[in-house]
């Protein structure tokens, strides 16, 4: 990222110190709910996205207790619509758990950039904490401890149990509300389809760069190329395959920029 | 489909695995540095996994017994156009079931 040229203009540095010390003046119990209220948006997006993984789940026959166990024991929805997808599809065990894990092997990054931020907690509570590091409390917190460099441990703390408790718990409760509003849905409705139409509507919002489309681009081919083979293997070749094409168009639009 | 036993290896295993994920750094690893290119890699993994499962279920979709379809063809492309445009997962799902919904009721 290039430092902005400019000096902020005065007022706005005035209102950002203003935010800063509201922030830094809070209890613990105010931070926890901070946390609360600036979750509350991502509902929108997260319940119909629970209640769609329930009635996906069911429709590939899973029961509510295995669709709970996914929500509760995984917490992390795309791997979730991964995995069931390709258990629909009869894909061997393994196969299934290294894609799914594939999945979620982003949020070692979210670990690894939380560390200066909450390195200092006690064991249990980073232990806790990694439980409940999805996407969207990830991306909450991190936003609030940039931007808010001075709050204490406490804080930082009591923030991200707040945006927890708004994201995860509804994850569950919607993905129960699903498996069981999917009992009543008829079965000529076409909902084969439900679960590619949720995943490209996942990927889109992510296709911002030209190593993100060449990513893209070269796993779909790949997945098209390799589709002969046993199920899912061809996903755990053609995934790495658009990884290391995302890094090295990543390198080379560096090395052309400097 | 695959048996209730298997399924419930596949809940546990993700979900011991995808714990560990997040907790390694922040856990066990502390404040050691991810190597570059670790970190590049691990950036493009969504956005090269998800696509790599669905493209062959766009292509040949398991309703049509593996026939590639019009109907849900569209579909995809409604939902890839939507979600690009807007950036809004929501409004990509609707315009994708919206467009798969229309173009079944029209065609015969």
């Amino acid at each position: 990222m290039s430092p902005s040229p400019e000096p902020r203009p005065r007022h706005r540095q005035a209102a950002h110190d203003a935010v800063s010390a509201r922030a830094l003046a809070r209890s613990p119990r105010q931070a926890f709910w901070h946390g609360v209220v600036q979750s509350l948006p991502f509902l929108i997006v997260i319940v119909p996205f629970a209640i769609l993984f329930g009635v996906v789940a069911l429709e590939a026959g899973m029961d509510v207790a295995q669709v709970m166990g996914f929500s509760v024991l995984v917490l992390a929805g795309a791997s979730q619509f991964t995995a069931v997808q390709l258990l629909s599809d009869n894909a061997p065990v393994i196969v299934v758990i290294l894609s799914g894990l594939a999945v979620n092997l982003r949020m070692a990054m979210y670990s690894a950039s939380l560390v200066p931020w909450l390195g200092q907690a006690s064991p249990a509570q980073r232990a806790g904490l990694a439980y409940v590091l999805i996407d969207q409390t990830y991306a909450l917190a991190i936003q609030h401890y940039e931007r808010h460099p001075g709050l204490s441990m406490q804080q930082r703390l009591a923030y991200f149990a707040g945006t927890a408790v708004v994201l995860c718990l509804p994850w569950m409760i919607g993905s129960w509300l699903g498996a069981t509003i999917g009992q009543a849905i008829p079965e000529e409705i076409a909902l084969d389809f439900a679960m590619p139409i949720t995943f490209i509507a996942m990927i889109a919002p992510m296709l911002r760069t030209a190593a993100h489309l060449a990513a893209c681009f070269v796993a779909v081919l790949a997945a098209l190329l390799l589709a002969g083979l046993p199920s899912g293997l061809g996903l755990l070749i053609a995934a790495p395959l658009g990884m290391a094409a995302g890094a090295l168009v990543e390198t080379l639009t560096e090395r052309s920029r400097t | 489909m695959t048996s209730g036993q298997d399924i419930w290896t596949v809940i546990i295993l993700l979900g011991v695995g995808t714990y560990l994920i997040r907790w390694s750094f922040l856990g066990a690893l502390g404040g050691r540095v991810m190597a570059g290119w670790v970190l590049r890699l691990l950036r493009y993994t969504p956005v090269a996994v998800l696509p790599a499962l669905v493209a062959p279920l766009v292509v040949w979709p398991a309703a049509t017994d593996g026939q590639p379809d019009p109907a849900r063809m569209a579909a995809a492309l409604a939902t890839l156009g939507v979600g690009v445009l807007t950036r809004n997962v929501m409004l990509a799902i609707l315009a994708g079931g919206g467009t798969l919904f229309g173009l079944l009721y029209i065609l015969p």
